[in-house]
């Protein structure tokens, strides 16, 4: 099956869009960046991959940070009237760790996955607009180091993560917690926004030829939706947000409660946005699992039509159930009616998705992994915390609910037990090939295992402390109200859960150092005898992604690619994935390395400390962001004077992978 | 490439010769989706603070103590005519993108210029109608109805700014040479902004100033 062809000689320039070079000079305060390894690659790189990659290990730290709040948290709760944390603490610790896991965990994890993923699943060279992608990067992590600042200015927000009016006023808020929890999210916000409108252009006009909507990978389909969630559902936040600043910076009136403000306006707009968050957050992962079960279950997704089309439904109806979460407030009782059909009826779409994966999973022949047991346990635990959700849709039964650790219980549920447990899932199975070798699966089952039994520990209790009455966000509970027990189990189940997390960065770094050691293989480009395109290019994914642009003409075109009926009717093997995959072995023109994204980034914490200090530190900020706005504008995307495909072999780049020392020469498999 | 390709090209090369401006899968360029998919995102930005002002700007009505509405104090003939001339811009930054797809840079420069005039006109009876305001004693931080209206039309006055700014860039690129009929496109997705500032300030007028 001479699937590929090789015409070297003929090879196509990176379908990037950024505007071609005025002119053949550079313009700009700085030479180019040029370095392909050493700490400067990653800095001002532009590559899709690598920027992917430090996406998912700045979230990894966050995710240490806000794990060591949540354990905190666990530590205060283990007795009645625990006297570990001051209250203060307390309420600084649970709404920081809230804040982190939602903003700079969860979310950052899923563009990792879609800014590595996406590309090579449509078949592209790189995103639409690369530095705009490493901008995203940048902003981001300034987000989360301004955000967390405040620990070291005199305490974190102590609001709840979302923060409700009037409680985050001056008046009850008087610390600068507040104002860093402010900005900061609004910094994220900017960082979510660019990343969302280069996705949205990306996987609708960088598709590789023959790929329409219909044949588009589901997880990358499921990408698109939460790309439009994101740049619908952002502005909304980012007036919220503004309104806060104003209140709290230049003394507006927005929810000055003397002035006739009305604290319901806060928690509509902190909705409006919540909820589409809420799939913000989950549907990378279902995205995720659509890839994994049926890989592993060697057999197609089942109904991917409709799973696409929930998929889009979710997207659209998650816009109508925003006040579910505020049935307690007193909307009245049309709004609760309303809100509360609205809710039960978004049921139907997740509910859709579900009993495809378990038809997926029917009659399949099933490896068990540790990313199909990740997959597995998402399906399970996420419809344990999706049937808590229809309870709450129910509005008299949540009005008993609100504000219990039975929601705190049902919101692990669906973002622990869903999202997170997804993202566990795609780590496992992508990581061979964002890194070239697999992770060690012995220590992976035990990963798994421990984190399944740790969060039951942790969050099943919930369920009963809650409905008998401990509410969420109170630091401590009387001895004779019996909680004493089942937090203790909790807490117990959280150290659990630290400790599967050790286990995993062991795996990680074992893993690494013995592939460096040569101790175990590289992996080969279709270790798991994929469907999607990026399976068919060698692990590590080289520098350019792609040979030659893929040409697509079905769904799970690739796996068509190696599978075929006879002329019985029944399904054989017609070719070895490996060696149908590309060779990675061109050199095509790819974007250059920029100094400005970072830069630039740069300039958005100075505005935010100069809204809280001084505004003349803001003005710095400012003029930063314009120079590097003008600097980036006049930089052509490819540096003219960049080595070029044609003499790239000549100079001391490493190999075709090019990325860092542990490609080097790397033979594929 | 909607179209289906050709079998012998499975996995192999593509017909596509022209490197530099490989077709889109849409047929838009990048940019100009870019564009729509931001302006989409605007559209929420500025409903989420017309909402606000609608919820609030009689607030000051129903209760003692907390000064007049801003509404009281707007002058409708004076704003229409900035209004006026801000929606005149459009039909200027038009003629600008015509010039520039015609090939013609002296009349894109003057087109360009003109549509920045009009803006510029524009924020300065912004400028002055604040001034105003803020004299007969309503500041930002008077009453909820000052703080909504002033969120409000700040926004949207920092928008038509910084399209002035864009236009301004444009007309010195021109002027540098770097601006050419090949990159009419750019002008365009100036222009999309430029018109999307417009319109959402016709909303605006319309909501805010003209419904009592």
């Amino acid at each position: 099956m001479a699937i590929i062809e090789h015409e070297p000689g003929e090879i196509l320039e990176l379908e990037s869009g950024e505007p071609s070079a005025p002119a053949d000079r550079g313009v700009g305060l700085f030479r180019r960046p040029t370095d392909n390894t050493g700490w400067r690659s990653w800095l001002f790189t532009v590559d899709h991959k690598k920027l992917g990659i430090m996406y998912g290990a700045v979230a990894m730290w966050w995710f240490f940070v806000g794990g060591i709040e949540a354990l905190l948290v666990r530590v205060q709760l283990w007795g009645p009237e625990g006297a570990a944390l001051t209250a203060s603490e307390y309420n600084q610790l649970f709404t920081m760790h809230g804040t982190t896991m939602v903003f700079l965990v969860v979310m950052p994890l899923a563009a990792a996955f879609a800014n590595y993923i996406v590309p090579l699943q449509i078949g592209a060279r790189d995103v639409a607009f690369p530095r705009m992608n490493a901008l995203g990067l940048w902003i981001f992590v300034v987000a989360g180091i301004f955000l967390n600042l405040s620990w070291f200015t005199g305490g974190g927000a102590d609001c709840g993560w979302f923060c409700y009016s009037p409680n985050s006023g001056l008046a009850y808020s008087p610390g600068t917690g507040v104002d860093y929890y402010a900005i900061g999210l609004q910094i994220a916000g900017i960082a979510s926004l660019v990343g969302a409108v280069n996705l949205i252009v990306t996987i609708l006009n960088m598709r590789a030829p023959g790929m329409e909507l219909r044949h588009l990978p589901i997880f990358t389909w499921m990408i698109l939706v939460v790309q439009f969630l994101l740049l619908f559902a952002l502005p909304v936040i980012t007036v919220a947000l503004f309104l806060l600043t104003f209140d709290r910076s230049f003394d507006a009136n927005f929810f000055n409660v003397e002035q006739g403000a009305d604290p319901l306006l806060w928690q509509h707009l902190f909705w409006i946005f919540g909820h589409p968050e809420v799939y913000i957050l989950i549907l990378p992962s279902f995205g995720i699992v659509s890839e994994t079960l049926p890989v592993f279950s060697r057999k197609p997704l089942f109904g991917y039509t409709f799973v696409v089309f929930s998929g889009i439904g979710i997207g659209f109806m998650g816009w109508g159930v925003w006040a579910h979460h505020m049935f307690a407030s007193g909307l009245g009782p049309v709004s609760v009616a309303a809100f509360s059909a609205t809710t039960m009826f978004i049921a139907v779409p997740t509910g859709v998705k579900i009993l495809n994966w378990i038809a997926t999973m029917w009659g399949g022949n099933i490896r068990f992994t540790v990313a199909m047991m990740f997959s597995i346990s998402l399906v399970s635990m996420f419809t344990i915390g999706g049937l808590s959700g229809v309870m709450h849709s129910v509005a008299a039964s949540d009005t008993q609910q609100t504000d219990s650790y039975f929601i705190v219980a049902h919101f692990h549920y669906v973002l622990f037990g869903g999202a997170l447990m997804g993202l566990f899932a795609g780590m496992y199975y992508w990581w061979p090939k964002m890194f070239g070798h697999f992770l060690d699966e012995g220590l992976g089952k035990w990963h798994f295992w421990l984190v399944l039994v740790g969060f039951n520990a942790t969050f099943g209790p919930m369920h009963i402390v809650g409905l008998q009455g401990q509410a969420r966000r109170h630091y401590t509970y009387p001895e004779e109200a019996g909680f004493a027990f089942w937090n203790q189990v909790a807490t117990i189940g959280a150290f659990i859960i630290l400790i599967a997390m050790l286990i995993f960065a062991y795996n990680i770094l074992r893993s690494a150092s013995r592939y460096k050691r040569g101790e175990i293989p590289q992996a080969p480009a279709d270790p798991w005898d994929g469907r999607t395109l990026e399976w068919s290019i060698p692990s590590p994914t080289p520098e350019h992604n792609f040979d030659y642009t893929p040409v697509v003409t079905q769904l799970d075109d690739f796996w068509h690619k190696k599978y075929a009926t006879n002329d019985e009717g029944k399904l054989v093997k017609i070719a070895d994935g490996n060696e149908i995959a590309q060779k990675g072995d061109q050199h095509p023109h790819l974007p250059s390395p920029s100094y400005w994204p970072i830069v630039l980034s740069m300039g958005f914490p100075l505005i935010g400390l100069g809204i809280i200090y001084n505004l003349a530190i803001a003005a710095v900020g400012l003029i930063v962001i314009i120079g590097s706005i003008y600097g980036w504008a006049l930089e052509p995307a490819t540096d003219p004077n960049a080595p070029g495909h044609d003499h790239h072999d000549d100079d001391d780049h490493d190999g075709d992978g090019g990325e860092s020392a542990e490609t080097e020469e790397a033979p594929v498999g | 490439m909607a179209d289906a390709p050709t079998a012998q090209l499975a996995y192999g090369r593509t017909e596509l010769d022209d490197h530099d401006h490989l077709p889109t899968s849409t047929g838009l360029s990048n940019e100009k989706l870019t564009m729509w998919a931001f302006l989409g995102s605007e559209c929420l930005l500025f409903g989420a603070l017309i909402s606000v002002y609608l919820l609030v700007r009689n607030v000051p009505d129903e209760l003692e103590g907390v000064g007049v509405k801003i509404s009281e104090a707007f002058d409708i003939p004076f704003t229409s005519v900035s209004a006026f001339v801000l929606l005149m811009s459009s039909l200027t930054m038009v003629l600008a993108v015509q010039a520039i797809a015609q090939g013609d840079d002296k009349q894109t420069r003057l087109w360009l210029m003109t549509t920045g005039l009009f803006g510029t006109i524009f924020l300065a009876g912004q400028v002055y109608e604040f001034t105003i305001f803020y004299n007969e004693g309503f500041g930002y931080t008077t009453n909820i109805s000052t703080s909504a209206f002033y969120t409000l039309t700040g926004f949207h006055g920092v928008h038509v700014a910084l399209g002035i700014v864009m236009l301004a860039s444009l007309w010195y690129m021109s002027h540098a040479g770097r601006l050419t009929q090949k990159n009419a496109e750019t002008v365009e997705i100036v222009g999309l902004y430029w018109h999307f500032v417009d319109i959402v300030w016709i909303v605006i007028f319309g909501i805010v100033y003209l419904i009592p």
